[in-house]
């Protein structure tokens, strides 16, 4: 049950996302506009110019600078947000290496879409896939409630003292981004609060003061140094270590925005839709495990002991929950909106074979991938998914391990 | 705003914000630059660089030459740096958490960072007016690469990618005149100077801080190891750049042009205008040029700083 009043809001994910930004009590935003992103920018531009927002709204003339200005206006102390898609996130690319290592918590919404070329501006996750090993949090939401929910918590999970992590939140193209759907939203106080004031750790400074991490002239530090091979290894191992720290994290900030709110998302790295007596389970990000929920219910009603495992949080891969989730099962598919070109299959089907090679169970894992450049995906493609996962949980034999489905071939 | 008044004791007396002990080249003008120009900043001030020799030499792990906060984060993109800052100083300030009244903001960037790779940044940075001091540190080439050419290499220079060779006798391009673009951009400052006029230098800078908004300052800073000359001959050379007119030091004060330091002095009496061979013979960097064959290029080096020398004083209202 949720502990505050909520009002009901009918928003589009681009409209929800901007609407938890407005009430994160934001001090910069410096964007770029690129579909399916582009209403994220609009709407906040509004609430700039109307005065609902006290931010600086830095209107930039690319991605790239997008992401630089978030960066320095992060390291000057301020709370920052940006949005992207697809080019605009490949364009980015150079700084959200630097945005991690320069430990910067900047919350970023990417609207996924597909990459060029050929152009296309219909969603699949190849855009924040290719930025896999980039340092940033990963989360994905399944509907516009969700994205709403995660932006707020994005920004408590990446200014978090011991984490400092550049934050993205996933929210499907157009499948999410320009759906109007039923959002509660919380009141602005609420969300005021439990995102809190930004605190600084302090860190030994080269005079050997102990300073606020972030550009104070009363207390300098030096951000972005040259950092050669006697240091930038142990840097680098900490970016781990916050990684690994974030699993708690994520999971207690999680917690406390469901008693607010009354909404939770599994354990806040994954949720697992009845799961727990599967004897066969797909696991996917994102909006497809709407489609994949109501398939699931469906085959339940048949009696088909089928499931779900939703990732919610792709970085830190919660590898714990993947192998108590999915080690018993007797066949897993991972659904994958993306490809690896050469490699086998796409990849979170990658990451989660990997978790599962040493589970005490191992089971069979078999690839699909499906809705590149937004190609539909109907319920007839789960059920095909699940039909096959049937046929392989009962011959115990992997024909096919990666499948492109729902295209010509 | 009235000028600021100091002389070299006072200005001598003023501590450090760029301290020594970094690990910059003997004869380095850029060092210079970042050292007058971080002391002429009036207080609370944080600072900027883009990927280049200044960030390497002034930031090896663990130390630091740098006594007030500093960020660098990439190349192309620390005009971006400073709108960035910019962008938190407002938004802190309006809701109560600066414990300053102002902060100053000065990027520096070489030549690559600004001329080349960085213009879009500095573009878009100057159009939407954020306060804060871009400095230009030119030294004409990609000396932290080794020494490649950069659109604000010269014509005829040579550089490890304009070689002087058989065929193609060092760079063949002219010069991008970088301040004029930024003068284009209809900013509030726009500024030339040279390491050898360093009171020119530092007063330019404090009047970049103080303008409301975006101000340019080109800094012309010889680099020994990459313009092949003497260690001990930095300041010489800076001189004789201005001297000969190939830079020549001006300001833009809301888009009027005017004339400063020597500049001034050499169009009131043209006869102390100096040949450019008089600059190009001290630098190995224009060797090759010196050959008969090259001859020619000599020529139209002198034809090109006659021509910009011109225009430059029509734009003053002086010919």
């Amino acid at each position: 049950m949720a502990k505050v009043e909520q009002k009901v809001l009918p928003l589009s994910g681009d409209e929800a996302v901007a609407y938890a930004v407005k009430q994160c009590d934001v001090d910069v935003v410096a964007a770029y506009p690129i579909t399916p992103q582009t209403i994220i920018v609009e709407r906040f531009s509004e609430y700039v110019a109307n005065g609902e927002v006290d931010t600086e709204f830095v209107c930039v003339e690319s991605e790239h600078s997008a992401l630089t200005c978030c960066l320095t206006a992060a390291a000057t102390g301020a709370r920052v947000f940006t949005a992207t898609a697809s080019a605009g996130l490949a364009l980015m690319h150079e700084i959200l290496g630097v945005t991690s290592g320069c430990r910067a918590p900047v919350v970023m919404a990417i609207v996924n879409r597909a990459l060029s070329a050929p152009i296309n501006i219909h969603c699949d996750h190849s855009d924040s896939m290719a930025e896999r090993d980039m340092g940033w949090i990963h989360i994905y939401a399944e509907n516009s409630q969700e994205a709403y929910d995660s932006i707020i918590q994005a920004f408590k999970i990446a200014e978090h003292p011991e984490i400092l992590l550049p934050t993205l939140v996933g929210l499907d193209g157009f499948v999410l981004s320009h759906t109007l759907e039923n959002v509660n939203v919380l009141p602005d106080e609420t969300v005021k609060n439990f995102v809190g004031e930004r605190k600084f750790p302090l860190v030994k400074n080269h005079e050997g003061k102990m300073v606020p991490f972030k550009l104070d002239p009363e207390n300098p530090v030096t951000i972005g140094p040259l950092d050669l091979y006697d240091y930038y290894f142990e840097h680098k191992r900490q970016q781990e270590e916050a990684m690994k720290k974030a699993y708690d994290v994520i999971k207690r900030v999680h917690e406390e925005y469901a008693e607010l709110s009354g909404r939770r998302y599994g354990n806040g790295l994954v949720e697992p839709y009845r799961l727990e007596d599967a004897e066969i389970a797909t696991v996917c990000l994102g909006s497809t495990a709407g489609t994949v929920k109501a398939i699931v219910d469906e085959l339940r009603e048949k009696g088909v002991k089928v499931g779900l495992l939703r990732i919610r949080v792709f970085r830190p891969l919660p590898m714990e929950d993947i192998v108590k989730w999915l080690s018993d099962k007797k066949a897993v598919a991972v659904m994958d909106r993306a490809c690896s070109f050469g490699g086998i299959g796409g990849p979170l089907f990658h990451e989660i074979r990997h978790v599962l090679y040493d589970s005490p169970g191992r089971p069979p894992v078999v690839n699909y991938i499906y809705g590149l450049g937004g190609r539909d995906t109907p319920p007839n493609l789960i059920r095909q998914v699940y039909q096959e996962l049937q046929k392989i949980a009962e011959t115990k034999r992997i024909e096919q391990l990666v499948k492109f489905i729902g295209l010509r071939e | 705003m009235a000028e600021w008044k100091f002389t070299a004791k006072d200005f001598a007396q003023i501590p450090e914000r760029f301290s020594p002990g970094h690990r910059a080249c003997a004869g380095c003008g850029p060092a210079i630059v970042m050292r007058l120009i971080m002391k002429a900043a009036r207080g609370p001030v944080i600072a900027t660089n883009a990927t280049g020799c200044m960030e390497v030499v002034s930031t090896i792990y663990p130390y630091t030459a740098w006594k007030v906060p500093w960020i660098h984060t990439a190349f192309e993109n620390v005009a971006a740096n400073a709108a960035g800052i910019d962008a938190a100083l407002k938004a802190l300030k309006r809701k109560g958490r600066l414990k300053y009244e102002h902060v100053d903001v000065i990027a520096f960037g070489g030549d690559g960072g600004t001329y080349d790779i960085g213009i879009q940044a500095l573009s878009g940075a100057a159009e939407r007016g954020h306060d804060f001091l871009y400095v230009l540190y030119d030294n004409e080439a990609y000396m932290n690469t080794g020494i490649q050419r950069s659109g604000g290499t010269p014509l005829g220079a040579w550089t490890t990618t304009s070689p002087a060779g058989r065929v193609i006798p060092g760079k063949t391009q002219r010069k991008k005149p970088i301040a004029d673009i930024m003068v284009a951009h209809e900013i509030p400052y726009v500024a030339t100077a040279s390491v050898s006029e360093w009171k020119d230098l530092v007063l330019k800078a404090r009047k970049g801080m103080e303008v409301e908004g975006p101000a340019f300052l080109h800094v012309l800073a010889p680099c020994p190891r990459g313009w092949r000359h003497d260690t001990s001959k930095t300041i010489e050379i800076a001189r004789l750049a201005v001297d000969t007119c190939i830079f020549p030091l001006w300001e833009a004060d809301n888009g009027e042009y005017k004339l400063s330091s020597r500049s001034k002095v050499i169009a009131a009496k043209p006869e102390m205008k100096k040949p450019v061979e008089e600059y190009l013979k001290t630098q190995g960097r224009f060797r090759h040029l010196f050959k008969p064959e090259n001859k020619h290029i000599i020529e139209e080096i002198q034809k090109e700083v006659d021509r910009r020398w011109q225009k430059l004083l029509k734009l003053c209202g002086i010919a």
